[in-house]
């Protein structure tokens, strides 16, 4: 589905090409910023600062980062084996209700040590289960996994509304909330982590699960270019006769991708729910799952390029706070337009520039011929 | 280092042809240069295409040919270089400015709308009023003028979609005609004709020659450029290295220039010392979503140390026949024997299974089945066979085994450039070829299956590839091979078989083959209906 171009050098592909498309975003949120009367290189200063800035604000925009690696990742194995996965919402929102659904029925009877493993590990089941059942769908029966992944990313979002309201809400209060879980049950911070090595940095949602994120994009390197598995995805994804014709099935396939996709979404219930909020709650979901796609399609379905495109996402979520924050005519819907802008220059039209810049290429490169023939 | 064959000295043929008035060329290329990124498709190249003569350009594949003709159709611009026709020089940017100045186009790929009559896919872009009907009957008059004029009999009313691939053909050359061309370029015309039809395209061909028609050949078939040509350009590594006249020079010589190097034309294959069957085909049935069924009745049986070549014009079921032997197709009835084993469609064997069994399998379409473009050379070179213990250890592949056995099956096969990190598609269709028997053969297989094994790949490469078959029946493999190429099934088989609407129509022992009758087997000119063929040879 990724079509990279094959004239190109890889630098340009995956290096020159992503920043074209984040200057071209933000050259026309510059004019909008303009036109409303606001200066645009001020904005900039404070979304930068904002970000990256101060110690509070590099964590927020890390514990952002976090989210859109798991859903960037998840995006991309599907990708990989020639499957859109739009529904990492979906499976990112049901996989925090598994870690919940463990962590309030063993949070009082199991240590930390069993506790935190055994929830992430609930986690990335509940989000493969839940992508698992459209793969069935695509796999045997032929329904787009577009659309279905679409229709249970609603279906996930009805179940939780019907949970936290009627089942799972603690008894006695008005928000649709569960309890909060015991301490053991609690991702330590970053702030806690640092403490104990007697660091004191700034509060912030920045948790460990950034760690197991980085961990998982080296695991999903390994297996998509290292294992026979990854082999397989990758053929089905790029030619699906010659992988029948290799003795690979597409259909178990497809199954494997969508379940390691659907696990990876998941983790974010893991950062959100074990890591940040200790209860179950709505919405913490917050469009990381549709942003995934974004960020998967910038950092061109690898692992590295991933990490690269979540950290600048993870900038942009926090420093557009600031933003809003700071400048009072820049509202947060125009902060959303922004984040728009660079999800459709990257994500949407992540193409456009290119015939352009072969074009350059093939000038420049034809020159750069041109006058080593004259100097031999 | 002077190699005797470039020899670019020789006279353009245009001042030799005979004409009453000298008449202005009818193309004349200028130092035409076209550069696709580092690759020089075209360099200075040179050429005067007489007004009034049949000119046959040659050349392997990627030699530049269809680059060539790219650029006087007008899909590419030159990067330089000057065109003329007619004697006055021209910008051509599109295909209808191509038109505009007389030159008309018939692609390999035929470009007609199936479920559109004649008379409408000629008229297609080229309407003469708002209201379809008027135009239509104008055209029908301007067109029969033109097929009594060109003998060339096409039924205007008839659906596309039901005509033979050779009246397909006529209508596109009609289609250039209506738009008035005076040069016709064909671009491989013969690939898809069995050989009836091809004489009938040189016959119209001559026709409107006679008329003054300029046609231009492009083919990597020698025979037909010695067959119709008057003068013959070669082309190689993007370069004209030669024109001849066609009565001045012979099919040796050409094959020389396009290659640069000599080529041997026979292979030594030895006797056939055949064994045991090993593969036994009874009965076979593949019903398709209409009427008549995709394969129906197919029996033969392929022994140890044999090859058996299935001749036919593409389409008519060998492809079908390979997927099914290969596992990758079910079937509806009937009974194979694989090497031992019993598969029926109630037992099929997939494509795993039937590696298992000693059973390569070379694609007929390497770019679609055989390998996967968009990988490295090394990883298309396990492919098929990525679960095997050689190449895996524990969880994850033994990367630098796969890239050693890579350089390894290189080597053998001398595919070339010796990169295993470089991209499958990257590689010319020869050495991706090259690469996927190399794959195969290195298996040590007691079956092998292979279709088209020279399609669209170098004269060097065929001998080579052909050397590569013999040699490994000569091991005791049982080889069946399906070719749309009828010299190569005629080289290398000891046993043809025909095949024709999806049966396979008659059998013929290899030495007694001839050209003649095995293309009328190939069009079922006799209508036999297909007689249970004999299988015991």
């Amino acid at each position: 589905m990724s079509q990279a171009s094959t004239t190109l050098p890889r630098w340009i592909d995956i290096g020159l090409i992503p920043l074209i498309n984040v200057l071209m975003a933000l050259l026309v949120s510059g004019a909008i910023i303009l036109m409303i009367g606001e200066n645009p290189i001020e904005a900039v200063q404070i979304m930068l600062v904002g970000a990256l800035g101060y110690e509070e604000g590099i964590g927020y925009t890390l514990y952002y980062t976090t989210n859109f690696i798991f859903t960037g990742l998840a995006v991309a194995v599907a990708f990989h084996a020639g499957l859109f996965n739009i529904g990492g919402e979906g499976q990112a929102y049901i996989g925090g209700l598994g870690a919940g659904l463990f962590l309030l029925m063993a949070d009082s009877s199991l240590p930390s040590i069993l506790l935190l493993p055994l929830g992430l590990i609930t986690a990335g089941l509940f989000g493969a289960a839940w992508a698992a059942i459209p793969a069935y769908l695509q796999a045997y029966r032929g329904s787009h996994i577009v659309i279905t992944t679409i229709m249970f990313n609603f279906i996930a979002s009805a179940l939780m509304v019907f949970l936290m309201v009627n089942v799972l809400i603690k008894p006695g209060q008005m928000s649709p909330e569960s309890r909060v879980f015991l301490d053991p049950a609690h991702l330590p911070f970053a702030h806690e982590v640092f403490a104990w090595m007697g660091i004191k940095i700034s509060r912030s949602p920045l948790n460990v699960s950034l760690i197991w994120a980085v961990l998982c994009c080296f695991g999903l390197w390994l297996f998509i270019w290292r294992t026979r598995w990854g082999y397989a995805i990758r053929s089905v994804g790029f030619n699906e006769k010659a992988a029948v014709y290799a003795g690979i099935t597409p259909a178990k396939t497809v199954m494997l991708a969508m379940f390691v996709s659907g696990a990876l979404a998941g983790f974010v219930g893991v950062n959100e729910v074990m890591g940040v909020h200790h209860r179950l709650l709505l919405n913490f979901t917050a469009g990381y799952g549709f942003t995934g796609i974004a960020v998967s399609l910038m950092g061109r379905n690898h692992p590295l390029g991933i990490v690269l495109a979540s950290l600048l996402f993870g900038v942009l979520y926090q420093g557009g706070a600031e933003l809003a924050f700071e400048v009072p005519t820049i509202t947060r819907e125009l902060v959303v337009v922004i984040q728009g802008l660079v999800i459709l220059f990257s994500g949407a039209l992540a193409y456009m520039s290119t015939p352009w810049v072969e074009w350059l290429y093939g000038r420049f490169s034809k020159r750069q011929a041109e006058s080593r023939q004259e100097a031999a | 280092m002077v190699n005797p064959v470039t020899d670019r000295s020789t006279v353009l043929p245009q001042a030799e042809k005979a004409s009453p008035a000298v008449l202005p060329a009818a193309i004349q290329l200028t130092r035409i240069c076209k550069s696709f990124g580092p690759v020089r498709a075209n360099h200075n190249v040179n050429i005067t295409i007489a007004a009034g003569s049949i000119h046959g350009i040659i050349g392997e594949n990627g030699a530049g040919k269809s680059t060539l003709m790219s650029i006087l159709y007008g899909f590419y611009e030159t990067d330089s270089g000057l065109i003329e026709v007619d004697g006055k020089p021209v910008t051509i940017t599109s295909p209808q400015a191509a038109i505009a100045v007389g030159i008309g186009m018939v692609h390999q790929h035929f470009m007609l709308i199936d479920t559109f009559t004649v008379l409408e896919n000629i008229i297609l872009g080229a309407e003469t009023s708002t209201l379809l009907n008027p135009g239509l009957a104008e055209a029908r008059i301007k067109l029969q003028k033109l097929e009594d004029e060109y003998g060339l009999n096409v039924d205007l009313d008839a659906m596309i979609g039901e005509l033979p691939v050779g009246e397909q053909q006529r209508v596109e050359i009609l289609k250039a005609l209506y738009r008035n061309a005076r040069i016709l370029i064909l671009d491989e015309p013969t690939g898809v004709l069995t050989p009836q039809e091809t004489t009938q395209l040189f016959r119209i061909l001559r026709a409107l020659n006679r008329e003054g028609v300029t046609i231009v050949l492009i083919t990597h078939k020698l025979k037909e450029i010695m067959a119709i040509t008057d003068t013959v350009s070669v082309m190689r590594a993007g370069e004209m290295v030669a024109h001849r006249k066609t009565e001045a020079t012979d099919a040796e010589e050409l094959a020389e220039l396009m290659v640069g190097r000599k080529v041997f034309g026979t292979i030594d294959r030895g006797t056939a010392a055949c064994g045991e069957p090993l593969l036994k085909v009874t009965g076979l049935r593949v019903d398709s979503d209409g009427a008549v069924p995709l394969l129906d009745d197919i029996s033969f049986q392929v022994r140890a140390g044999e090859i058996v070549g299935i001749a036919g014009v593409s389409g008519n079921g060998q492809s079908e026949l390979l997927e099914v032997l290969s596992g990758i197709r079910g079937f509806d009835a009937g009974e194979i024997m694989l090497n031992g084993r019993q598969v029926s469609p109630d037992h099929l064997c997939d494509p795993k299974a039937v590696r298992g069994l000693k059973t390569a399998h070379v694609p007929e379409d390497r770019h679609r089945l055989g390998m996967v473009t968009r990988f490295s050379a090394q990883e298309s070179s396990i492919l098929g066979y990525q679960d095997s213990a050689v190449y895996n250890r524990g969880p994850f592949f033994d990367l630098s085994r796969i890239k050693a056995e890579c350089r390894r099956l290189m080597d053998g096969f001398d595919v070339r450039p010796r990169h295993p990190e470089i991209l499958s598609a990257n590689m010319s269709g020869g050495n991706q070829q090259k690469l996927i028997l190399a794959r195969e053969i290195d298996k040590d297989p007691e079956i092998l299956l292979v279709g088209q094994p020279t399609r669209g790949v170098d004269i060097g490469a065929i001998e080579f590839i052909h050397r590569q078959l013999v040699e490994l029946r000569n091991r005791g493999t049982a080889v069946l091979m399906v070719s749309v190429e009828l010299d190569e099934v005629m080289k290398l088989s000891d046993r043809i078989l025909v095949m024709f609407g999806g049966r396979i129509v008659a059998e013929v022992a290899g030495p007694d083959a001839d050209e003649k009758t095995l293309g009328l087997m190939m069009a079922n000119a006799h209508g036999c209906t297909p007689a249970p063929a004999d299988t015991h040879a």
